[in-house]
């Protein structure tokens, strides 16, 4: 094996001695070629066998007595008890020629697991696996163009590495010969070397680190969860008391211990090398995961008896339905998502309509099926929603990026918007009253927080600005008053003046009592979505 | 459910006759309703009501303010609602012919918030307007 150097003799001996398996043994030799993990698990150890094999007949080499004994018993032992016949059964030594002073390998046959990855690299990373994750992914019925791989390893691993890898300093150490690089290649890099070109062939897509599309595995080795727990004995303050029912041998916990422990400690602990395990790792969950699509559009509300998100007291709807609902409701259904959220630039009231060319709006659909749409099919979407109910409308329904949601959400603290009230006064008005109103060029006010919503917001003042008014008389007790006003102005308090504590307002300006019949929002004045052709 | 207290109409002082000499928050050397200082908890909008830092819990008896006529009769005015004051109208002090004009609206008297859980039996307590029409004809009747 090319890759392999001389230096590496006594590192690829102890490691298979100790039951590690090829990959494994490849990744604590720095081996950095990808291709090479991808080989056949076989050919991998039948390589490493003649790596030893050659580097002992070139070089007329130490014969190690570390790692004779264990090797030795163990063929004594199975050639008195078994007969030879089950060597090749228990995996037991393969007969080399004596005069190789008894340096083989134990073969890892298909019982042994290795005790350094559990079978991640072994088991985990054959063509029966990959199928299992693809039917899984397959029958999720999702739409992707690409994927991440994630895995979650259990904790033990990083201990198990620790372990073995002191071994092979120690042995090293033992041989006079310079200690290796710490860097080994890592577990979860080696097994998406191997697994992301299998599962991007049966999947028909490319693995991509950025792809919205996940699927993740969880792994967990029971039989050797309580490895973990000395480190809390060692290393008390890296384990923060476990939140639910977690465990509190997290992955990160677990190896910020490993790196406060020292070394005598650690092997005081924990056996080196670690001892090879009897079960392989359960992959105990496969799940799929799309990042969330985010759509954007405006909606008008033509109803004076919608909320525009569900209004609902201890657990009784007060009132049936709402705007939100009643968009998200086929977008939920096309995109198939789990849930939504949706959000807005400002509010109106249940009683208000929204006019012009409506609110904006966008919902954030999460981990949708289906992510594909063409402005064809938007617009199909959108005609759907209109056909649907009366009470609202959609336009500009659009497909956009999360980024695309602040600009949204600037809009609500900074744009104007424009009402229309009808307004009723007490005392008699004439055309000449109210005239002066559309003189009147920003208006400051000085609003309380009104009545109606301290319940749910802190009391303060708040100034703001009516930009312009525009009046129409009706009648002696009535006028409809057309106003452009600051972003966050109460409309109905400026009109009736909430008790006085929104100063100035209509009642004060026309020394009369005043109170407000009706509330449209003419337009909010935010340039997002972009707006559509139809 | 938000509370404004406010003159009942049969008060002394929405009488005829009556001028309002001064309006005082001062209940005691160390309270002053005017210092009641309200702070809420968030400001984001919420469905529930949050708790209200170190407003002034009141109960029903506790006094709000004391009003003296020109005709050297003081009047205390009680909260009658248990609750958080959040606000007294600061408008009648600099314009006490407020409280007269117009006692049910610019003329308040306070804001109380009552606890959330007691607001029901709260407002099962209060007396409806005809309910409280007829306490009055039947002060009325029994007075003659």
């Amino acid at each position: 094996m090319s890759s392999l150097a001389e230096k590496d003799r006594p590192i690829v001996q102890l490691l298979l001695n100790t039951g590690t398996c090829p990959r494994c043994v490849l990744r604590f030799c720095c081996v950095g070629s990808q291709m090479l993990y991808r080989h056949p698990h076989k050919d991998l150890m039948k390589d490493l066998q003649e790596f030893l094999k050659n580097s002992q007949e070139e070089e007329d080499t130490v014969c190690l007595d570390v790692a004779d004994p264990p090797c030795k018993r163990l063929r004594l032992e199975h050639r008195e008890e078994e007969g030879a016949d089950d060597l090749k059964h228990n995996g037991a030594v393969p007969q080399l020629p004596s005069a190789d002073g008894g340096n083989a390998a134990v073969e890892s046959s298909p019982g042994n697991v290795c005790n350094v990855c559990l079978g991640i690299l072994q088991e985990f990373c054959e063509a029966d696996f990959v199928k299992k994750v693809c039917q899984k992914v397959n029958s999720a019925d999702y739409q992707f163009t690409s994927f991440v791989f994630s895995v979650s390893l259990p904790p033990q691993l990083s201990v198990r590495e620790r372990a073995a890898w002191l071994g092979v300093k120690q042995q090293m150490r033992n041989l006079g010969l310079p200690l290796p690089k710490d860097d080994i290649v890592q577990l979860k890099e080696a097994y998406k070397w191997i697994i992301h070109p299998q599962l991007s062939e049966e999947l028909c897509v490319p693995a991509d680190g950025k792809s919205l599309f996940e699927v993740s595995v969880v792994f967990a080795h029971p039989e050797t969860d309580e490895e973990c727990h000395f480190l809390a004995t060692a290393c008390p303050d890296c384990f923060k008391p476990a939140k639910n029912k977690q465990s509190v041998f997290t992955r990160m916990a677990v190896i910020k211990a490993l790196e406060k422990i020292k070394e005598e400690d650690f092997l005081k602990h924990f056996p080196c090398p670690p001892s090879s395990p009897n079960n392989l790792c359960d992959a105990l969950e496969i799940q799929c995961n799309n990042g969330a699509v985010f759509v954007a559009g405006r909606y008008n509300k033509y109803s004076r008896n919608l909320p525009q998100t569900p209004w609902i007291i201890d657990g009784e709807r007060k009132l049936e339905s709402s705007v939100e609902e009643l968009i998200s409701e086929h977008l939920m259904a096309q995109f198939k998502a789990d849930s939504f959220n949706f959000s807005s630039s400002g509010r109106e009231d249940v009683d208000v309509r929204t006019l012009g060319n409506g609110r904006p709006f966008a919902i954030e659909l999460v981990n949708p099926r289906r992510i594909h749409f063409t402005a064809e099919e938007m617009k199909r979407l959108q005609q759907a929603i209109n056909d649907s109910s009366d009470k609202i409308q959609v336009r500009d329904l659009q497909l956009v990026t999360r980024e695309a949601i602040g600009r949204m959400k600037e809009g609500e603290e900074e744009k104007t918007k424009t009402y229309s009230a009808l307004i009723w006064t007490d005392k008699a008005i004439q055309r000449e009253d109210i005239a002066f109103l559309d003189d009147i060029k920003e208006l400051k006010l000085d609003q309380k927080t009104p009545l109606r919503v301290l319940h749910r917001r802190p009391l303060a003042v708040r100034c703001r600005l009516i930009h312009t008014m525009k009046s129409e008389y009706i009648d002696e007790h009535h006028f409809r008053l057309h106003l452009k006003t600051q972003a966050g102005t109460y409309i109905k308090e400026f009109v009736h003046g909430d008790f006085g504590r929104t100063k100035p307002n209509i009642g004060s300006l026309l020394n009369r009592t005043a109170d407000i019949l009706e509330l449209d929002v003419e337009s909010v004045d935010v340039d997002w979505p972009p707006t559509l052709a139809d | 459910r938000i509370c404004v207290i406010t003159l009942a109409e049969a008060h002394p002082l929405l009488q005829h006759g009556k001028t309002i000499k001064n309006i005082n928050y001062q209940i005691s050397a160390n309270c002053s309703r005017l210092q009641n200082k309200v702070s809420g908890k968030s400001k984001r909008p919420c469905l529930f009501i949050f708790q209200m830092q170190g407003a002034q819990f009141l109960t029903e008896l506790a006094p709000l303010c004391r009003i003296s006529s020109s005709d050297g009769e003081e009047y205390t005015i009680y909260s009658c609602i248990r609750g958080r004051l959040i606000e007294v109208n600061e408008n009648i002090l600099s314009n006490p012919a407020l409280l007269q004009e117009k006692p049910s609206t610019e003329g308040y008297i306070a804001v109380v918030l009552p606890k959330f859980e007691e607001s029901k039996s709260i407002t099962q307590g209060l007396l409806t307007q005809k309910e409280y029409e007829e306490v009055l004809l039947k002060r009325c009747s029994s007075a003659s």
